[in-house]
Order: structure tokens, then sequence, then C-alpha cells
């Protein structure tokens, strides 16, 4: 049974979400075994690159539309093209990333299209042509196996759990332009304004994190400044070990992660948090430093490939899900740590 | 100002899940709000006080399941609604959307919606966006701030948070807002008002109550397992000082090709 399948490409003014290429990828794979046609669906302002580099990622077409009105992320009128696009393509499957644009344009477009969305998915079946969803549930303490009953079956892709294909820069294909027919007057929603979020490596696309957690306030040997009271001397504290597991992070390519009990303690900003309240990561290597691994911690990284846990509590739980194991203090072992793996990444 | 604020009632986050026969079970863990929602109380709690008005709790759920909007109460909203139908479990996230649109349209002449990002139970964060598509009200996910809210002139400015920037939208009430942990701590609930919370009266609407048929989903979970925890064999590294610890554990990260 043939399909078609439409991802969605997103992207913030042109610059691609990376696993906008994992659905393209997933696509492809699932056209080979069951036959069929995929397009990428392409939204926004001066987006023609974006095309280009879909046809390279494996699209056989891409349906465009190319507008000032649809340069900023306004979910309205973007939803509005989805479900159209949808309604003129006629796709069994729409693919779209599991980023905060991604998550809220399928949930409204499945509104449009009376269907519904199987979000964050990690694993995909489309035996026989019947797709079922695998997805973590309660922060991946349980996996759900999902199917839908309508027509567009509807996925958001976990970033990560699926492969990104190499691109191949010899690929093209046809573009078809979509039509057009969003009245600015009848848009509700004006962006005001952009605020720069500080660099920095996004926890969810990292093959590597280097977290922290209430252990990088504990190094005995720091005094802090005098006219600190006994809170801000605390914070002053944290600040210097998070600098710590910056420095490490710097030398892997690395994003930095946190605990919820060093988040909640105000060592650091809530983007990093990772755990059941914060996010759900699994990259190649994590490095847990004065992390104790509290179960909610846990449940947002123990899919990781490989852990590291750094903590001077050698009856710590995070040494359960570890395969490395450094019983001591991070302050002492992060920074020859980190000199090591800059010598050895040096070559 | 009349705020509605979207709770649910979830297992504690530090809960041990299982399944046992196919159903889910968290053991002997409380049950909690949705710590997202407690964030979004919070907001509305706070906009009320500033610019007057009510605050109103509304829960989907089984029949008993009253912990969130008990602590929605004892936080320091105004009332409370819940919708339980026994059609309803099972239930996909369009459904579900639809049943909160009807409540809210029964509620009637709200001038924002409030949600918690997402559940902790389920983590789908549809909720918002579809409640707001059925409603034709404007989605703002991802909410940290409120920049001003007037319903007098009807307008509203938010930060929204997205991957690469925040970004500052304009819109119209009524509107839809999903609000991040960002927002800012909320609230214990009082003694005070545990105590009124415990007392509290609210209806229980059923579908009938609502003028709605049950809502077809689409979709079905066949299947929820545990997942397979593979064998982690932890190897401590040993070493007499720091300096041989950092060393030996680089050497074990490019033997076993990590790096």
């Amino acid at each position: 049974m043939t399909k078609k399948i439409l991802t969605y490409i997103d992207h913030f003014h042109g610059k691609a979400q990376p696993s906008s290429w994992e659905g393209l990828g997933l696509a492809v794979e699932i056209i080979k075994d069951l036959g069929g046609e995929t397009a990428a669906l392409v939204l926004g302002d001066g987006v023609n690159e974006l095309a280009d580099t879909a046809f390279q990622y494996g699209a056989d077409q891409v349906l465009l539309a190319d507008s000032p009105l649809l340069k900023d992320f306004r979910p309205e009128p973007l939803a509005d093209m989805v479900a159209q696009a949808a309604r003129e393509y006629q796709p069994d499957l729409i693919i779209f990333p599991t980023t905060s644009r991604g998550r809220t344009l399928a949930g409204m477009a499945a509104v449009d299209l009376e269907t519904g969305v199987m979000v964050d998915v990690i694993a995909l079946d489309w035996e026989e042509g019947n797709i079922s969803a695998t997805r973590p549930i309660y922060a991946g303490k349980l996996l759900a196996k999902l199917t839908c009953s309508t027509t567009p079956q509807i996925i958001t892709l976990r970033t990560r759990a699926f492969t990104k294909p190499e691109p191949d820069p010899s690929r093209s294909g046809s573009v078809t332009d979509l039509d057009i027919n969003i009245d600015e007057a009848g848009v509700v929603t004006a962006i005001a304004s952009h605020q720069e979020k500080g660099g920095g490596v996004s926890l969810s696309d990292a093959s590597v994190i280097v977290s922290g957690g209430r252990g990088v306030a504990l190094n005995p040997t720091l005094e802090p400044p005098g006219d600190l009271d006994e809170a801000a001397a605390e914070i002053w504290k944290a600040e210097q070990g998070f600098a710590l597991v910056q420095g490490l992070a710097d030398v892997l390519g690395a994003a930095v992660g946190a605990s919820r009990a060093a988040v909640d303690a105000k060592y650091i900003e809530y983007d990093h948090q990772v755990g059941q309240t914060g996010k759900v990561v699994s990259p190649d290597l994590y490095i847990a430093c004065g992390v104790s691994g509290a179960i909610q911690h846990l449940a947002g990284m123990r899919s990781s490939k490989v852990i590291v846990a750094i903590n001077k509590d050698p009856d710590a739980p995070i040494f359960n899900f570890a395969r490395f194991g450094v019983v001591g203090d991070m302050h002492t072992i992060l920074p020859p740590l980190t000199e090591a793996l800059k010598e050895y990444l040096a070559g | 100002m009349k705020i509605i604020v979207c709770v649910k009632q979830v297992p504690d986050t530090a809960a041990t899940m299982s399944v046992d026969n196919g159903a889910i079970s968290w053991g002997d863990a409380p049950l909690i709000i949705n710590p997202w929602d407690e964030y979004a109380v919070e907001a509305a709690l706070n906009l009320v006080a500033d610019q007057g008005g009510e605050v109103i709790a509304l829960c989907l759920g089984k029949e008993g399941e009253t912990e969130a909007i008990k602590h929605a109460l004892a936080m320091g909203a105004d009332s409370a609604a819940m919708v339980s139908d026994p059609a309803l479990i099972g239930a996909d996230n369009v459904a579900a959307s639809k049943v909160l649109a009807a409540a809210i349209q029964k509620i009637g002449e709200a001038d924002l919606v409030l949600f918690g990002q997402q559940s902790v139970d389920t983590d789908t964060g549809l909720l918002p966006v579809q409640t707001a598509r059925l409603l034709k009200w404007p989605s703002l996910t991802l909410v940290s701030k409120f920049e001003s809210v007037n319903s007098g002139s009807g307008k509203i400015q938010v930060l929204r948070s997205m991957e690469e920037a925040g970004q500052v939208v304009d819109s119209t009430l009524p509107a839809v807002v999903s609000v991040t942990k960002d927002y800012g701590e909320p609230r214990y609930p009082s003694f005070m008002g545990i105590r009124k919370a415990s007392k509290a009266e609210f209806p229980i609407w059923s579908l009938a109550d609502l003028g709605l048929e049950a809502p077809s989903s689409s979709i079905a979970w066949p299947e929820v397992t545990e997942p397979i925890q593979k064998e982690i064999v932890t190897e401590i590294i040993e070493g007499d000082t720091p300096e041989e610890k950092a060393k030996s554990l680089v050497d074990k990260l490019i033997s076993e090709k990590v790096l």
C-alpha cells in the first residue's frame, strides 16, 4: 500500500531545526518499503534555499508558500497553510519535528483536518502499511504504542530519535507554489519584537550533555566575597561550580544541563533543566556532575547512550545508572578532566 | 477580568510507574495537581490581584479526581467546575479539547483561558492549541511573562518562548495561553485556603450538561509497556588523585569509543 508523506520543515527565519531533516529521512525510509512519494512543506519568507535543502535530504517535491505574511511564527495563518496544503496534497501521513512550533501546528492542523496527533514519537512501525507509533509517557517511565484511525495521520518526532540522512547535493525536484489566501487584517496576532537567547548548544539537539546538580554549590575550599549574605554566597558558589561544568561542555561542544534541585535553588535558568518537568534528552554521552539522581531527573536522561556520574557520595542513586562512575568532588575532578580532554581532542 | 485555568490531576512525579495487567499503576504514590498547572494558576491569581476579576479552575477527569481542583482552590481560585463522564474514558486530545471548549463556553465570558505547558503524564502539550483552535481564539503558547493584559481594550501582550529566541506577541482577548515554569514560583496554599478548598462545592458536568454527544477519538493506545532497561554494569574509576581519576576516565571513554 503506497503512501504519500508530507514533512513539515520547521525553521526560524529560514534557519532549519535539524530535526526537520530527521523527519524527511523517516519519510524516505517508509517510501522505500511501501512505495509512494514524499513532499516537504516549506512555509516562510525568503525560504527558497530551504526548499533546495529539502530536495537534498530526500523530498521528491516541495510545497512552498513564500510570503512576508509568513515571516514570523504566527500559529493561526501557518496552521491555515498546513491544513490547506494537506487538503491539496492529500497525504496519508504528515510528519512534524517535536519543536515548540511543530507541536503547535500539528495540534491545530489536526483540529482542522478532523484527525489526531501522535506526539513525540521515538519509533514507528509501518508493517503492511499499518502505521503504529511508540512514544514515551510519564517522562519515559512507560512507553505507549499508539494508532490513529483517521487520515491524514499526524506524528511529531522526538529530536534525535530518528537518523538524520546524509544530504545529496545532486538531488532536485519540483516546487509547487501554494496559493496564499491570508488576509493580514484577519490575523489577530502580531510580533512586536524578538529577544535573543543566550547562545550555547541546545539541550534537545546535543550529542553530549554536561549537567550540574546541587553539588555545584558545595565547593568547601571557595571563599565567597565578604559582602554577600548567606543566600547570595550560595548562588555565587554555584556560579563558580557551573563555570566548571561550562568549561567541560565547551571542550566537548556539549550543552549544559541541570537538575531540578539546581534550577529551583536558582543556580541556573530553567532552560537548562533536564527531567520530568524539564527537557527529556538522550545524548550519546551524559556527564552528571554533583547530581544525586532523583527519579524525576533520571526520567529525563536515562535513555542516554553512555552516562558518566561524578559525585562525592558513593551511595548516590545516579551511580546505578552510570556506565562510568567517579567517586570524588566535582570541583577537583572537572579541572583535570577538562584539561585531559582538551589535550586528547587537540590530538 | 474572568480567567479560566484548566488543571489536571496526575500521579506525583516521584512515583515509580508500572503496568499491571495492561493497566497503568503508580503504586501508592500521592495524586497531585499537574506541576505545570501551578504556574498557570499563579499567573491567573496575579492578573486578577492586579486588575480585579475572578479565577475559575476547570478540570476534565474521572469521577473523584478532584486533587487538582482542590489545589487550585487552596491557592486562591474563586470557584471551580469539573467535567466527568464515563464516555470520556480513553478520549484523545481533540475529543478532550472539544469538551473543554464546550465547558469554557458554558462558563461564558472568559477573557483568558490558561493552561500549564503540558501535563506530566501524557506530555502532549496539545490541549491549549487545540482548545484555542476550536474556540477560534488566538493560541499563545509557552508564555513566561504577561507584558500587558487589558480586558477593557481587549488587548494582550506576552513573551513567548521558542528554541532560538523569545517572541513578544501582541494579540487580542479572549485568548488561550499556556504558561511555562519561567513565569515564576507558584505560591503554596495557605492554611485557610486548604480549609476553604476542602469544603468547596463545585458542579460536575456530564457531556449532556454541556450539550455534547460523546466525541469520537482518532488516537487509540492499544498497548502500554514498561521500557526494557538495558543492563548497566557500572565501572567505578579508580585513582589516588583527581588527576589520575580524570586521566583514567578519559582513557576509558576513548577505549569504549564514546569519544
